[in-house]
């Protein structure tokens, strides 16, 4: 550890070792659950876009009541319904899977995926409505099926118009997990609760995670904007 | 513009005179509910043990006293930006909380229980037997403190805000044994069917003081001068007799 780092830890009483260790760990939670509600929520959720936007009200209907239900209602209940619910269902305990929802983590998990999956079907359903009836006829005139024409027309097309309302997406979901610590799960809030009402100084325990969450945020826009400017490059101006 | 100013803080501190020589108004605040120490009865009205020992200490001191409600969480906080004067919510002193206030000397002391579903026969001090089983806790209290510094890398200690949530997990077997403030578990835990005390009760740290802003030393003084009074006389003990079998007085 480099000395001025090491003297700052001295001269504090709440930056010792061991707080750093819990706001690490807690990190390491934070993204884990992030990134994985992510990006299970993103491979649920293009199916379900598709089914979405199908004419037919079986189809559509379920997926429609599902993205309803799931934008309709606070994350906060949903993660108290998932967590304390399922422990309430007589006889959980003895399946196997109380092993999976026992702890705090998979309940959270849960919660985060079905919500996160339930605002990106809207926003990529929309994406692909919006398709300039052009493309799509283009395609059929060349004798494209309905699936070689969703993989190669539709959805690289919508997934240029949804990147920009899905990043937003992606930084309200990590700022959406603050809440993981309501269910005592040790997140970056999490730990930031725990150093608070050990030491009694919110604003050095708060005000440090507040940090590391705009630090991760930072990340995020970064990378989304790169990710933009791949999948929008033909939208560019050729330089002379 | 000197006179001025002479004279304008003479007229102060005559004010500030008069206005001690008159009945002093204190706010207190307490967390509700935590029976039996204060918590809400059937009219609405705030009592308990807590709330009757300040109204009796209140008398003792010829205070005008204002009861307060205020989330566990914002106590410290709410204290030091004037929202209230005294903390009497079953606050432990503690060298952490030392640090932010200041205490009078202990009024009472609980000491912490191990409570768990029937079925569980393990002994609680037996590390080796403890190893891998998940304890909840609430966050922040003297039981954290010692099942995080006794028994930290040995079982799995999970921290709860709320005593009710923790019992709900309790319930829905997420966590082996609970080790929570006896008179709480014995009121949440122990009222459910099914659950018992394990092990013993642990006397934990220095008891409960009131707390009050470092700069207020002289109202600590008066509140010790009023507790002293109340634990000789008997006042205390009538009061403690109401709410408990068994003696905390510290």
């Amino acid at each position: 550890m480099p000395d001025f780092i090491a003297e700052l830890l001295n001269r504090n009483d709440i930056f010792t070792a061991s707080t750093i260790m819990e706001y690490w760990g807690g990190l390491v939670t934070t993204v884990q659950l992030v990134f994985l509600s992510l990006v299970l929520g993103l491979v649920i959720a293009i199916p379900l876009a598709i089914m979405r936007t199908s004419k037919n009200p079986l189809i559509n209907g379920p997926v429609w009541f599902y993205t309803y239900l799931f934008r309709g209602t606070p994350l906060l209940i949903q993660l108290y319904i998932i967590y304390y619910g399922l422990a309430q269902i007589e006889g959980i305990q003895q399946t196997f899977w109380w092993e999976i929802f026992r702890g705090a983590f998979y309940p959270a998990l849960l919660a985060f995926t079905l919500n996160t999956a339930a605002y990106t079907t809207e926003i990529i359903r929309g994406a692909i409505v919006a398709t300039p009836s052009g493309e799509i006829e283009a395609a059929k005139a060349y004798g494209m099926s309905w699936a070689l024409r969703m993989r190669r027309i539709i959805l690289p097309s919508a997934a240029r118009r949804g990147v920009q309302a899905y990043s937003n997406e992606v930084i309200f979901m990590l700022h959406a997990s603050a809440i993981a610590s309501v269910v005592t799960l040790v997140d970056l809030t999490g730990a930031a609760r725990n150093i608070y009402s050990r030491f009694y100084a919110p604003f050095d325990a708060f005000i440090f995670v507040a940090l590391v969450y705009m630090a991760l945020t930072f990340i995020l826009v970064f990378a989304f904007r790169k990710l933009e400017n791949y999948l929008l490059q033909h939208q560019r101006p050729v330089s002379g | 513009m000197r006179k001025l100013i002479v004279a304008a803080s003479v007229a102060l501190a005559m004010m500030a005179g008069v206005a001690h020589a008159q009945e002093r108004n204190l706010r207190i605040a307490f967390d509700v509910p935590y029976e039996p120490f204060e918590y809400k009865d059937e009219n609405g009205d705030l009592t308990g043990f807590e709330v009757e020992l300040a109204e009796a200490m209140c008398e003792e001191m010829n205070a005008n006293c204002e009861f307060v409600i205020q989330a566990w969480d914002g106590m410290i906080p709410g204290l030091l930006a004037r929202k209230f004067d005294l903390i009497m919510s079953s606050m432990s002193i503690t060298p952490e909380r030392a640090e932010q206030v200041l205490f009078s000397e202990p009024y009472y002391n609980t000491p912490g229980g191990w409570f768990a579903p029937e079925d569980f026969n393990t002994d609680v001090t037996d590390m080796e037997a403890m190893e891998g089983m998940t304890v909840g806790v609430q966050r922040g209290t003297t039981m954290d403190t010692f099942v995080t510094e006794e028994m930290g890398g040995v079982v799995s200690i999970k921290r709860y805000t709320t005593a009710d949530d923790m019992v709900l997990d309790l319930e829905g077997q997420r966590l082996d044994v609970v080790f929570v403030d006896y008179p709480v578990g014995e009121q949440t835990v122990l009222s459910k069917e099914g659950f018992k005390e394990v092990g013993e009760p642990v006397k934990l740290g220095q008891g409960v003081g009131v707390a009050m802003r470092k700069r207020d030393k002289e109202l600590a003084e008066e509140v010790n001068d009023a507790l002293a009074t109340l634990k000789e006389n008997g006042t205390y003990d009538t009061i403690m007799e109401k709410y408990f079998a068994y003696d905390v007085k510290m």
